[in-house]
């Protein structure tokens, strides 16, 4: 009974920790790691917007990152320069915060969502980590030639016929999804921890892209292995353990 | 002859015309050079071929299924970015056999560890070796040591004996001179 309790919160973080920072190396090669944070404040904002009206969180949360990341493209051109993004984290903030001052039901799972409480993961926490994962990480091998052309040698990319809108907007979608995916288990920034600081860290020391993804999932894997088994002797929130022990990490190796 | 590229009176732009009327030909197997003066238009027209630049009037013909590389000034974004030279050329579909030497060896380096004349003609290369059948350069010798340039105007030779046309864009008119089969002059005083 005590194993399967920490089981599900053990596996649903692992496999967060090997999609978040894969998906980080993308928004790191294309300048976009803000919008990882605000897909996590609209996606928190969305899930307690769900449990007000009696719907499932985590529908809620994945339907207004969705919408987040749909949505950004449309208005890239008029609010450039990471305006977009930092609109979205605001917005998305201060809807959660009002939210669960407001509604009581919902001041609890506020609290979860900002704090990161992995612990009460389950399987249906799981499983659409399971599934979603995998299906993002073959999605992202998938888009990634097309990522990195796109980034390196625009004109090139146009020239071939390749079509920037539908490879933009589809990896913004993802990127929604995926941090919708993950505020539900490790919280906002948690889940902004796993996405930013494994890539920066690898950007600097890997010698190639691959050994770059590599490099970020291995600093990610140990880092959250672990502040899971310090979390929980110390019997603290998982979140910000995740995150004080990536924040170390960085200041020791840059 | 087998011709790639025509125009006919071009004038081309981005919000206003910025170049005189143009007519030009490029043939297959042909290196054709586009001098001038800085700001008479020549890299606008590698940008309105490319089908980046807006065409204000007359008209630009291109081979039926025509595949064009375009080399800009823009330097690419690879600094802090862990990208080897060989996965830069994998990108483009560039293959790595005729690069001199003193790149060959280091291939699989990170981008942003090399110095900026190898990064340059790497970054070059990954362009000027992709599938394509013509190739637009814009200065391509900037940044290249007395080595680099000889290099770059033998393979030219080469790219264009294998059947591919070129049109450069260049201030340096030994090099010019020395790889082009045609030269067309744009003049900075009929350039309003």
């Amino acid at each position: 009974m005590s194993a399967e309790l920490f089981l599900f919160p053990f596996l649903t973080g692992l496999g967060l920790a090997i999609l978040l920072p894969a998906l980080g190396c993308y928004l790191r090669l294309r300048d976009e790691w803000l919008a990882a944070l605000a897909y996590s404040h609209v996606a928190a904002a969305g899930a307690l917007l769900a449990l007000v009206a009696g719907m499932a969180p985590v529908l809620g949360g994945l339907a207004t990152a969705a919408l987040a990341g749909a949505g950004r493209r449309l208005f890239a051109r008029r609010l450039s320069g990471g305006a977009g993004d930092a609109l979205l984290l605001l917005g998305g903030w201060a809807g959660a915060i009002l939210l669960a001052a407001n509604a009581p039901m919902a001041e609890r799972l506020g609290h979860a969502l900002f704090d990161g409480q992995l612990y009460f993961a389950g399987r249906e926490q799981l499983w659409p980590v399971a599934v979603g994962g995998i299906v993002a990480l073959i999605a992202l091998r998938a888009l990634s030639p097309r990522l990195l052309l796109a980034r390196v040698y625009p004109d090139l990319f146009r020239l071939r016929g390749l079509s920037v809108w539908p490879i933009q907007a589809g990896f913004d979608l993802l990127a929604a999804l995926c941090l919708a995916l993950a505020t539900m288990s490790l919280g906002v920034m948690g889940a902004f921890a796993l996405v930013f600081i494994p890539p920066w860290l690898a950007f600097r020391r890997a010698a190639n892209w691959r050994s770059g993804l590599r490099w970020a999932v291995a600093i990610s894997l140990v880092a959250y292995v672990v502040a899971f088994a310090l979390a929980l002797w110390l019997d603290q929130p998982f979140g910000p353990v995740l995150a004080v022990l990536l924040v170390l990490a960085g200041l020791l190796v840059a | 002859m087998n011709l790639l590229l025509r125009t006919e009176q071009l004038v081309a732009g981005w919000q206003q015309p910025a170049t005189q009327p143009l007519d030009l030909t490029v043939a297959a197997g042909e290196i054709v050079g586009l001098t001038g003066p800085n700001g008479v238009g020549k890299s606008t027209l590698l940008a309105a071929f490319a089908g980046r630049a807006k065409v204000f009037s007359g008209r630009i013909e291109q081979a039926d299924g025509l595949r064009i590389a375009l080399q800009t000034q823009d330097v690419p974004p690879v600094v802090g970015l862990p990208l080897s030279g060989r996965e830069l050329l994998a990108l483009t579909g560039a293959g790595a056999d005729g690069l001199p030497a003193w790149l060959a060896d280091r291939l699989d380096s990170r981008l942003d560890k090399l110095s900026g004349g190898q990064r340059h003609y790497l970054t070059l290369w990954a362009i000027l070796q992709a599938p394509a059948d013509l190739v637009l350069l814009d200065e391509p010798t900037n940044n290249l040591d007395v080595a680099g340039v000889a290099h770059l105007t033998a393979h030219l030779r080469d790219r264009a004996a294998a059947g591919a046309g070129l049109l450069v864009v260049s201030h340096d008119t030994a090099f010019v001179e020395a790889v082009c089969d045609r030269v067309i002059a744009l003049r900075g005083k009929d350039v309003g």
